[in-house]
């Protein structure tokens, strides 16, 4: 596009909405229009908002410029400043401005902000009274701080407050007159605004509340103000700072529909379609805007809709204040109290500390948040505002903070990535810190936790970490990155929901036959996929399926461990955990004849036999198979131990014999693959010795039968069981343990342990399936009695037969 | 010296598997895809030195059984974002038998 088709956008008022507007524009579409900037202030574009900052001597005017002239410049912007327009002729699609010139526009964008709200007071005229809007009202004050002149402030919400500190920061005497009887009113409650009021009272302000001016008065300069109970306060200067009023003057004069702002719609435009207005100046369903947020979103909006976008709509996000002023920290946002009986508030109180926080809560969501003294988890809880989190879950904690809250609730309540320090390691697998990611997703431009994963491989080994990596994603690009669902891998966009039922539903019975109807974009699949599809179908079509060795990971290929240096190692099954002498004489006997370099006692109650070549491992397992000893499965997504205490045969505890259900339960159960590992425990007496609670299935026996918990994890996530039944018997325990099994291998994610699976689907659903149906768990448990007919084979007997013979040999030697 | 060596049959090697060889200069793991191709290079992932003949085989690349990194069959580079390479070995299919251009060996024994 040249320059000659460029449209032509004017924009009144070089203000922070105006100039934002603008710059998202020029990132969405650069070259759509020739730009004319007029404002009224004889500066560039400056944030606002810092003025206060600037009358405190915390900052200068400097500081607070965001758009410097060159900045104009370079992006090709016409800029008047000092030359306000004086009127707008949409007929003609002209402006004139005060200098005279008369600008023809295409689109016109109105960001004329706000006038200070000036009360109808006698003496208002007077030199020396000033309102707080712009730099020179800033200057002025500035002025006659510097004369070591007393001032008065009318108003103490958020702008007279940061006014009056800036004064007496400068070295004046300061006296506020605030119409309520609190301070901040509209944001904060009664208690915050009372202490609020005591530590500025001990910083040297003087505050007159319930205070209404009647006049200001001097005959010649302001002298001091009136109040109407007759009290007086001298003062040579007069902030005047009781809110502000939406700038219409131009709308109004040029026909648009204004009401106490100018009124747009939720695409940002006028009653004129082709003229937009953004910021302080706009009213938006019956509501004007004095914070900064809300400008922010209107610019996104309008300046989308400028570039074409029709679809983009404004809607007012929830807000939240706080306080500039150094030294007092006060946060509010939503409501400030309960409204009704359906609302709760929950109230932290540290009067020694200075500290007030106070949630106000509806249907266990937060609905408002007043914080003083201590705002650190102010971003927090408006965040969970935003997000009308449930927190019924933290609620007992929250108040306190984040960092209490997120004790047990690890990556739920979201973690403070902001306040994580760059050295922080956030991947422990991979010993990836904070600042590498952050580096990362910089420098390389990455956007999904997937790149992030590949390119640091944070989260990618154990996945623990997954969330609070994608926390620093967002944080790092500013964006809120959705979590995916999970789909399987990058052959297809099918979640595994999707392709355990499209296998069953469709009775797909091979690998290729899923791939090809389900559309997978790759003619293998991958190195993800496969072990999941071949599970799947494994688990689907038990008797019919042929598991698809090369689809498997090496472990489970070749039914040993692979360890770091390549070679294997070789764990036999012991039942419960009951071994013999003959047994371990077989084990030791392996142990000298192959040179086995470590013995090992594992934490299932099993020996491991590590430094196996590859090559010896059918010979180790003939060995092993001769003594009675069959694979242990230590290496599969399978039925791994059964562990157990000795129970009522030898402990003087024991209320039943936890030994012997613990062997039943392993001869249920070996040889069944299944999403993830799986492993068992069973406790004689809640002692609990064998650490039943934090297994994939745990049994508790008691006098009065057996307690069955599920989905515990003593691994990379710690996580007790939960209970599911108490039953009477063996046999019952069998049953439900087998059903668990089943519809846990039936519906879970490959990968997936019983411990996030049930913390997916709820225990109240594993409940509904296992206890509460019971034609269903026998069901369930006949399908995994079905499904073992053909698993229960010992795969090293085979092997020693001369299955996968090639797995053990190279194919020849050069030497 | 280099020269062309016969060390089997393809129907000796899995489809999307791997066979191992005995070399003076180290393991050379022979991969065959399923289409049949044959792929060799040290039994080296470049990573952490995992068994390259252990991983999962799909399309031309293996994923090495250690940490997952993924190996371009063809060219023995690790695919990005890992960086890495690992030395192949030059191999041809003449009617049904795979040979390999290797070091002379004084001996050829088939396993």
């Amino acid at each position: 596009m040249n320059a000659h088709s460029r449209q032509k956008l004017i924009v009144i008022g070089n203000g922070m909405a105006g100039m934002r507007t603008v710059e998202e524009l020029l990132a969405r579409a650069p070259v759509r229009y020739d730009i004319t900037v007029f404002g009224a202030e004889p500066h560039p574009n400056y944030n606002r908002i810092m003025l206060s900052s600037v009358l405190a001597g915390e900052k200068t005017i400097d500081d607070i410029v965001i758009n410097s002239r060159e900045w104009y410049e370079a992006n090709g912007i016409t800029l008047h400043t000092g030359d306000p327009v004086t009127g707008i002729d949409p007929a003609t699609k002209t402006v004139r401005s005060a200098s005279g010139l008369v600008v023809p526009y295409d689109a016109l964008l109105l960001s004329t902000g706000s006038k200070p709200l000036m009360p109808p007071l006698p003496g208002l005229e007077l030199p020396g009274v000033v309102a707080f809007r712009d730099i020179a009202d800033t200057d002025a004050m500035l002025e006659a701080a510097a004369k070591k002149q007393r001032a008065v402030v009318i108003g103490g919400g958020l702008l007279g407050l940061e006014a009056a500190w800036g004064l007496k920061r400068r070295g004046m005497p300061v006296a506020l007159v605030h119409l309520m009887p609190t301070l901040m009113e509209r944001q904060l409650d009664v208690e915050a605004a009372k202490l609020l009021q005591k530590d500025l009272t001990e910083r040297g302000l003087h505050f007159f509340t319930s205070g209404q001016t009647e006049e200001i008065m001097g005959a010649d300069r302001a002298e001091g103000i009136k109040l109407t109970d007759g009290r007086e306060i001298p003062a040579e200067l007069v902030v005047v700072a009781i809110g502000i009023r939406p700038n219409v003057d131009l709308a109004k004069a040029a026909g648009l529909e204004v009401n106490r702002g100018i009124v747009v719609g939720d695409d940002m435009a006028t009653s004129d379609p082709s003229i937009y207005a953004v910021g302080e100046c706009v009213e938006h369903r019956g509501q004007i805007f004095g914070l900064v947020a809300p400008l922010w979103e209107q610019a996104k909006v309008c300046a989308a809709r400028m570039a074409g976008d029709d679809q983009a709509i404004y809607v007012t996000p929830a807000l939240s204040t706080r306080l500039k002023i150094t030294g007092i920290d006060v946060f509010s946002a939503g409501q400030l109290v309960a409204q009704d009986e359906a609302d709760e508030e929950l109230v932290y109180r540290d009067s020694a500390r200075g500290i007030y926080k106070k949630l106000v809560l509806r249907a266990d969501k937060v609905v408002g948040a007043v914080m003083y003294g201590d705002v650190e988890d102010g971003a927090w809880y408006f965040q969970l505002m935003r997000d009308k989190a449930d927190i019924a879950a933290i609620r007992d904690r929250m108040i306190f903070g984040q960092v209490y809250a997120d004790v047990s609730c690890k990556g739920k309540g979201g973690i403070d990535v902001a306040a994580m320090a760059d050295d922080v390691q956030v991947c422990g697998c991979n010993g990836v810190s904070k600042g590498a990611i952050v580096t990362a997703i910089k420098a390389k431009g990455l956007t999904s936790l997937d790149e992030v994963k590949a390119h640091t491989k944070a989260g990618s080994s154990c996945g623990q970490c997954a969330s609070v990596v994608q926390a620093i994603l967002a944080h790092t690009t500013g964006e809120v990155v959705e979590a995916k669902a999970a789909g399987l891998c990058g052959c297809t966009d099918l979640g595994h929901d999707d392709v355990r039922r499209e296998i069953v539903s469709q009775e797909m019975k091979t690998m290729a036959a899923v791939r090809a109807k389900l559309g997978w974009r790759t003619q293998d699949g991958c190195a993800k996929c496969r072990p999941a599809l071949n599970y799947y179908l494994l688990c689907a079509w038990p008797a019919e399926y042929v598991d698809h060795g090369q689809s498997r990971f090496i472990n489970e290929r070749v039914h040993a461990n692979i360890q770091k240096d390549g070679t294997y190692s070789v764990v036999p099954r012991m039942w419960g955990g009951l071994t013999t002498a003959a047994e371990l004489r077989a084990i030791a006997d392996v142990a000298d004849k192959f040179n086995i370099p470590t013995v090992k006692v594992t934490g299932g109650q099993r020996i491991d036999l590590f430094g196996v070549k590859k090559e010896q491992l059918p010979a180790v397992w003939a060995d092993l198979n001769k003594a009675g000893m069959v694979s242990g499965h230590a290496y599969a997504k399978g039925l791994r131990t059964v562990k157990t205490c000795v129970g009522s045969e030898w402990c003087r505890f024991g209320t039943q014999d936890s030994t012997a259900l613990g062997v039943k339960l392993e001869k249920l159960m070996w040889g069944s693959w299944t999403p993830h590992k799986v492993k068992l425990a069973v406790s004689g007496c809640p002692r609990n010795c064998a650490e039943a609670t934090i297994k994939d299935i745990g049994i508790i026996c008691v006098e009065a039968g057996y307690d069955i918990s599920v989905g515990g994890n003593g691994g990379i996530e710690l996580r007790g069981t939960d209970h599911l039944v108490r039953v009477a018997t063996e046999d019952e325990v069998l049953e439900y343990a087998a059903a668990f099994m089943q519809i846990y291998r039936e519906e879970a994610h490959y990968l997936e342990r019983t411990a996030p699976w049930v913390e997916r689907v709820g225990m109240d659903y594993v409940t509904a399936r296992v206890v509460e149906d019971a034609a269903g768990r026998k069901a369930a448990a006949a399908r995994f009695l079905f499904s073992q007919k053909y698993a229960q084979i010992d795969p090293w007997a085979e092997r020693v037969e001369g299955m996968d013979a090639h797995e053990f040999q190279s194919l020849a030697e050069v030497l | 010296m280099q020269t062309w060596i016969k060390i089997g049959l393809l129907s000796d090697i899995p489809r999307l598997g791997s066979r191992t060889i005995e070399t003076e200069q180290g393991q050379v793991a022979v991969f065959r895809t399923s289409d049949d191709e044959v792929f060799a290079m040290f039994n080296r992932c470049p990573h952490k030195g995992g068994p390259l003949s252990e991983g999962i085989v799909s399309g031309r690349v293996v994923a090495c059984p250690l940490h997952n990194w993924v190996i371009d069959l063809a060219t023995g580079e690790a695919t990005a974002p890992d960086k890495g390479c690992t030395r192949t070995v030059p191999s041809r299919l003449v009617d049904g038998a795979v040979w390999l251009e290797l070091k002379a060996g004084r001996q050829v024994s088939h396993g």
